[in-house]
């Protein structure tokens, strides 16, 4: 049973995720962020959850659908704004955009926008670090449209091969920008996809913070004990249109859930049953969004006066 | 009969038009069918032809680069189509291995009549993996034709000539281009490899990639007013490459300025100047001066990505250095700005 604390902090971790996201929201239509959004809301338990229970030293690779993981793992409000209005400060220098947001210095080493890439990268680093004899992790999250590309199934091979210390994560919400998966799936499911790889796997529902804790966990148990990779498939729903800031049930290539469903798809709600049930005082609660508040607040109006990079930075980090 | 279109409906009507004159003419690619029809240009193909004949796929554009060719040698015709170029790079091995020397490879026996759609975007952000153009890469590779065309009835026309080619065809569209208008005459048939004169003039020549048409217009609209014509080419189709076209322009105005839409270094622009170096070079009364992007990726900041592009603004400084003239007034000029017509997310 998890303690208050533990679950407060989790909450919060994902409340900052949403609070950003929901700022985002608010602001985009006001045209200054230029960056095409891939908002996670729904998805933002399994990178909270995962991440929770990686060791430090954790070599983590992500996807253009980033937002939770950067946030959970930096931390960096300000940065994070900052890349989003393009400007110098930002995570990637203005460079970057929404799409490609990294954060080496806490082992975000890489994210892309084109899909299935920084599968074969992650086994890169996992096999330097085994090559260098280190026990270190790596993580690869992916959504499912990227076990359609070839590179999925040759990453996962290499990997098996070699015993490395990688798990890999599939955040499934079922669908490929519009694209549902029976319309893409020639193969049964996911699971019986992975099934023929020398690995761990295990399949969860992926929007109680919790059970992505125990599936994590348990995976590494299992890794720990045999040199083998990890593969997780979490499912959760994709709350938004695949890019931008709005809902896009009424276009009719999906069904929305009812009300109910809804909130039960919903991370940050789940979490907060949970928390009532140990306890949790909704005093704390809002005090804590009030914070988080503030600080998005803040980090907003700093992006928004933060300089623009120099002319000169166009040409910079090209070449060494 | 003329009818005023815009590219997208250009693009739309001609794969319409082929898809009903052969049976064996299909369309596919991810979110193909989708609500949205990659920008509407694949509006309304399920609905007149079904999902047999215009159908999404999964995410593997390797295979579907090679399924293409299969079914091409098999007797159909397929218009494969990516939303964005940069995933061409999937399909590469197949681009490069298999599309490009199967006819060369069979000494003629086998033949591929395959059109790969892709479009560039850029803007919003669009970065470093979602902008390139690349057709110099494509147009390296013997054995492929490479088509970018501006306007709408060359979209049209072009694109019919792409599916009825023989050969595998590369046609790229910018996703700017996609609301431009033009007149479009639907009996107008154009050959794959002819440029064309966009706007007549005398002083100085620019050949044009693409997007770069648009700038160069409004470059030489600029100019004129001080008595500078240019001579506005739209290359067209930079494989096969029609010299003569070129070169006879070239050596009226004896100036050219390539007016590229990708990295300068290595690019294609410098295969345009060695042609006009060498068969125009009596007549040439200054060296052939290149425009193109910047060399880096492209950035997803706004201010950084202006820089990143080659513009009217460019075109116009560089053709006053070309020709000795002191550097034209633009405040007042009304410059095209993305933000008046493109707004994100994509
Ligand atoms: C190689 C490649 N092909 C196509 C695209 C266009 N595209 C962008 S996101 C996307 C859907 C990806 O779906 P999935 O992997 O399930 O991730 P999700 O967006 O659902 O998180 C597609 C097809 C791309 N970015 N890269
Ligand atoms: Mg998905």
């Amino acid at each position: 049973m998890p303690s208050l604390n533990e679950t407060m902090d989790l909450y919060r971790r994902i409340l900052l995720i949403r609070m950003c996201e929901e700022k985002i929201r608010e602001v985009y239509p006001g045209d200054e962020i230029k960056s095409p959004v891939h908002l996670s809301i729904g998805q933002e338990a399994i990178p909270v959850g995962v991440c929770h229970c990686m060791p430090r030293g954790t070599r983590y690779f992500g996807t253009y659908r980033n937002h939770a993981l950067y946030l959970n793992l930096t931390n960096d409000v300000e940065g994070f704004f900052c890349e989003l209005y393009g400007k110098a400060s930002g995570a990637g220098r203005g460079k970057a955009g929404s799409m490609h947001l990294m954060a080496p210095e806490v082992g975000l080493m890489a994210t892309s926008a084109v899909v299935g890439t920084t599968l074969p990268v992650a086994v890169g680093a996992a096999l330097a670090c085994q090559y260098q004899g280190g026990d270190g992790w790596t993580v690869v999250f992916f959504g499912d449209g990227a076990m359609e590309e070839g590179v999925f199934g040759e990453s996962m091979n290499f990997a098996c091969l070699r015993g490395l210390r990688i798990l890999f994560v599939c955040e499934d919400n079922g669908l490929a920008i519009h694209a549902p998966a029976k319309d893409r799936r020639g193969y049964r499911s996911v699971m019986d996809l992975t099934q023929a790889f020398d690995c761990y796997a295990a399949s969860a529902e992926g929007q109680d913070v919790f059970k992505v804790i125990e599936k994590t966990r348990k995976i590494m148990e299992g890794m720990e004990q045999a040199p083998k990779p990890g593969f997780l498939h979490f499912t959760y729903h994709r709350f938004l249109e695949h890019v931008g800031v709005n809902e896009d049930y009424q276009h009719g290539y999906r069904k929305r859930p009812s009300d109910q469903e809804l909130r039960q798809l919903d991370p940050a709600q789940v979490l907060s049953g949970q928390m009532a049930r140990l306890g949790g005082v909704e005093a704390d609660l809002e005090k804590m969004r009030n914070e988080l508040k503030e600080r998005i607040e803040k980090s907003v109006a700093q992006a928004r006066a933060a300089p623009f990079p120099e002319p000169g930075e166009l040409c910079t980090e090209v070449v060494l | 009969m003329t009818r005023t279109i815009t590219y997208r409906e250009a693009l739309n009507l001609a794969m319409r038009r082929e898809m009903e004159a052969d049976e064996d003419v299909f369309v596919y690619g991810l979110d193909v069918p989708d609500h949205k029809r990659i920008f509407g240009s694949t509006k309304g193909l399920v609905e007149q032809f079904g999902l047999n004949r215009c159908f999404g796929a999964p995410l593997s554009e390797d295979a579907l680069t090679g399924i293409g060719i299969g079914a091409a040698l098999s007797g159909l015709r397929p218009i494969l189509t990516h939303i964005r170029t940069d995933f061409m790079l999937l399909g590469m091995n197949q681009l490069g291995n298999m599309l490009s020397c199967l006819r060369y490879m069979s000494g003629g026996k086998v033949h591929v009549p395959m059109v790969i759609r892709s479009v560039v975007g850029r803007g919003w952000g669009q970065s470093a993996q979602h902008s390139k153009s690349m057709f110099g890469i494509f147009a390296h590779f013997p054995g492929l034709r490479v088509v970018l065309p501006s306007r709408p009835q060359d979209a049209y026309s072009l694109l019919r000539a792409a599916v009825r080619d023989p050969n595998p065809v590369i046609f790229i569209e910018h996703r700017w281009l996609y609301d431009v208008e033009g007149p479009v005459d639907e009996q107008v048939t154009v050959p794959i490899g002819q440029p064309v004169v966009v706007r007549q003039g005398k002083d100085l020549t620019v050949l044009c990639v693409s997007w770069m048409n648009v700038e160069a217009l409004k470059a030489a609209e600029v100019l004129a007013r001080r008595g500078v014509e240019l001579e506005v080419v739209d290359v067209r189709s930079l494989a096969p490459l029609g010299r003569d076209l070129i070169v006879e322009s070239v050596k009226k105005t004896g100036r050219c300025l390539v007016a590229d839409y990708d990295w300068v270094f290595a690019g294609f622009s410098a295969e345009l100047a060695a042609v006009v170096g060498h068969d125009c070079f009596r007549e040439l009364k200054c060296p052939v001066e290149r425009v193109g992007f910047a060399h880096a990726p492209c950035p997803a900041t706004r201010p950084l990505e202006n820089l990143f592009y080659p513009s009217a603004v460019t075109l116009i400084r560089m053709a006053e250095k070309m020709l000795g003239l002191d550097e034209t007034d633009l405040s007042g000029e009304n410059f095209y700005s993305y933000e008046n017509k493109f707004k994100g997310p994509f």
